[in-house]
């Protein structure tokens, strides 16, 4: 009885029909602003990682149909002949297997980038990166200098 | 052999992406060998399906499910003329990356390395020749991962590569994502991936909001990984410390696919709402194309790398293909498809050259240390420039076509205005590849010794310049596909006119 009086509210009516996007649209938001603002590399990936994962759930959500049950034909569902049966849509469920192997792909690259960066620099915190970056530009330049000189 | 020939636009993407993992498996000393291979197969069957194209959509049932609800391979004059020319300028560069590769890469790593540069060329047949818009996702990313892995290789060499090699796969995933959510809205108000069912049931949608958020987000997606103005900055940086046979591979072919995917996307799948691709064409593509074109040749002048320097050519000539796009006429269409054709072989040939030039030398070229390489390695140095005057736009070479069809449609589509600037911009393109012309041949006392030169080089090389001056004489067929292929981008506008 309560809820149907929360539900006469407009904003809260909104808030809770469309809880599944509000929530995708805050974690897209979220992992965007870690992969942009963070300066540890790991962060960024994590950060990625969310922004994917907010995408999985809005396709996942997209396949939900309140009350629907998994598209199996069962001999119940044949006998509730006359009675229509919910179903909800597996497709989107499928497309998102195939991109969580994408995202677990794509994780794993950059973790493996991520080691190698390292190894190769000592940290993984892209201040120092560039500073070292601009670092190897100034020698390569002062090593040009010298050669004509020599 | 009817089997062969009936599965030929299955067996173009299957044939990289298989012999990838052959690759990886066999010994070292076949990695190559099994790379030309697979390009081989790839690049024969893209032209026996071009040679018996006699127009029309055809379309090829991936496991015999129809469409829309299996995954369906479309051929038609856009898609055959993209996959043609991936499939052909990788075969080339497989042939020319053996003798480029191993200054810069441990032999050790051949095998990897050609997996890797193997599926990155899958992917981007895929992506041509895919009409299922999630199935494009999987194939943008199989391309983008494989590429990233191949920038990184040139961590061996200069290990700047590493950190270039993340950024790249951070915006390139960001890219795909954005892409993959515009095609999650899309689904949700139709319920259906395939792209000219998209196109059909799109204008039927009960809301169109969601639908326009959709189409928003698929642009940007697809204008991060075609490298358009301003998502364009992975671009210098990946092609300059990637490994320069993988440069020459990637500039060849890697944006290609996401441009032609762009133009699939806003006139085949959007087709119907011609008011708001409209809107998207002609304020945010052209004026992005109009600062690519300008900022990617005002930075190539100054920069001293040559590297570094043909990829920001690219950024502009990225931009000469969007605004033939955004003109969203079916000249405009007609002079980027040209361009898409054009600028691969340039830039493929180009980046041969000076991978030929960079392993003589032993070290990466700048404008100071290729000075009288004309004299030093004449084969080579004359080859490339030969591509460097189509990149200008010399008459009697590809480059003049692209340029003549892309003034044409420019003042067809009356912008006058727009064509000043790309006149402007050709002529600043002479800055920087006189530069070249000047430090090869006309600096230094003419005593230099003379380098050896590769014939797996060169031969490649000249085969590019070749169909450069080629394509510049006999521009027909060239022309006529690209007009083919521009009627079959917008042909779903007519044949769904519900909306």
């Amino acid at each position: 009885m309560f809820d149907s009086v929360l539900l006469q509210v407009p904003i809260l009516s909104t808030l809770i029909s469309h809880w599944n996007y509000i929530i995708v649209v805050v974690l897209m938001m979220i992992g965007l602003f870690i992969v942009i603002s963070s300066l540890n590399l790991v962060k960024k990936l994590v950060g990625l990682t969310l922004f994917q994962t907010s995408v999985f759930l809005l396709y996942i959500s997209l396949g939900k149909l309140a009350g629907g049950t998994a598209p199996i034909i069962t001999h119940s569902t044949y006998a509730s002949q006359g009675e229509a049966v919910l179903y909800s849509n597996p497709l989107p469920h499928v497309l998102i297997l195939t991109a969580i192997v994408v995202g677990v792909a794509t994780t794993a690259l950059g973790l493996a980038l991520v080691l190698r960066i390292y190894t190769a620099f000592n940290s993984i915190e892209e201040d120092v990166l560039l500073a070292e970056k601009r670092q190897i530009e100034l020698d390569d330049a002062k090593n040009k200098t010298k050669r004509h000189r020599a | 052999m009817t089997a062969f020939l009936t599965n030929l636009p299955a067996i173009i993407v299957v044939s990289p992406l298989l012999l990838a993992v052959a690759a990886v498996l066999l010994p070292r000393a076949c990695a190559w060998g099994v790379a030309c291979l697979a390009t081989a197969i790839s690049f024969i069957s893209a032209w026996l399906l071009l040679l018996a194209y006699t127009g029309g959509r055809q379309s090829y049932h991936l496991g015999g499910w129809e469409p829309p609800w299996g995954i369906e391979f479309a051929l038609d004059g856009a898609s055959l003329l993209v996959v043609v020319v991936i499939a052909s300028l990788s075969f080339i560069a497989t042939i020319a990356s053996r003798a480029v590769f191993f200054p810069e890469v441990n032999p050790a790593d051949s095998q990897r390395l050609y997996g890797a540069w193997l599926l990155a060329i899958g992917g981007l047949l895929g992506l041509a020749l895919s009409a299922d818009a999630f199935n494009i996702f999987v194939f943008l990313e199989i391309s983008s991962l494989a590429s990233v892995t191949l920038v990184a290789m040139g961590g061996q060499a200069d290990k700047r590569a590493l950190v270039t090699a993340f950024n790249y796969l951070v915006i390139g995933a960001i890219g795909a994502t954005f892409y993959v959510i515009g095609v999650g809205f899309c689904y949700a108000m139709t319920g259906t991936l395939n792209m000219v069912d998209l196109a059909e049931r799109l204008p039927l949608a009960s809301n169109l909001t969601p639908v326009f958020i959709g189409l928003a987000f698929m642009v940007t997606g697809l204008m991060v990984k075609a490298a358009v103005f301003p998502v364009h900055f992975w671009l210098p940086s990946a092609y300059g410390f990637a490994p320069i046979a993988v440069t020459a591979l990637l500039a060849a072919v890697a944006t290609k696919a996401p441009l032609y995917v762009l133009a699939r996307v806003t006139f085949t799948v959007f087709g119907s709402f011609t008011t708001m691709t409209g809107f998207i064409l002609q304020w945010i593509l052209i004026p992005l194309a109009l600062m690519a074109i300008l900022l990617g040749t005002i930075l190539a002048i100054y920069e001293k790398d040559i590297k570094t320097m043909l990829a920001q050519s690219s950024v502009a000539q990225i931009g000469y293909i969007v605004l033939g796009f955004g003109l969203g006429t079916s000249v405009g269409l007609q002079a980027g498809l040209v361009h898409i054709a054009n600028h691969a072989m340039i830039k493929g040939g180009m980046f041969i050259g000076l991978a030929g030039i960079a392993t003589a030398m032993g070290k990466r070229a700048n404008l100071s240390n290729v000075i009288g390489m004309g004299r030093r390695m004449p084969i080579t140095a004359s080859g490339f420039i030969v591509c460097g005057l189509s990149l200008i736009g010399v008459p009697l070479t590809a480059g003049f076509i692209s340029k003549l069809y892309l003034v044409l449609a420019v003042i067809d589509g009356g912008y006058w205005q727009i064509t000043a600037l790309v006149l402007l911009a050709s002529a600043l393109s002479v800055a920087y590849v006189w530069r070249l012309v000047e430090a090869f041949w006309f600096r230094g006392n003419g005593g230099e010794t003379r380098l050896a030169e590769n014939p797996l080089v060169y031969a490649p090389l000249w085969l590019l310049a070749g169909a450069n001056v080629w394509f510049g004489m006999n521009a027909d067929g060239l022309v006529s596909a690209a007009g083919r292929g521009a009627d079959s981008l917008m042909a779903i506008t007519s044949v769904a006119g519900v909306g």
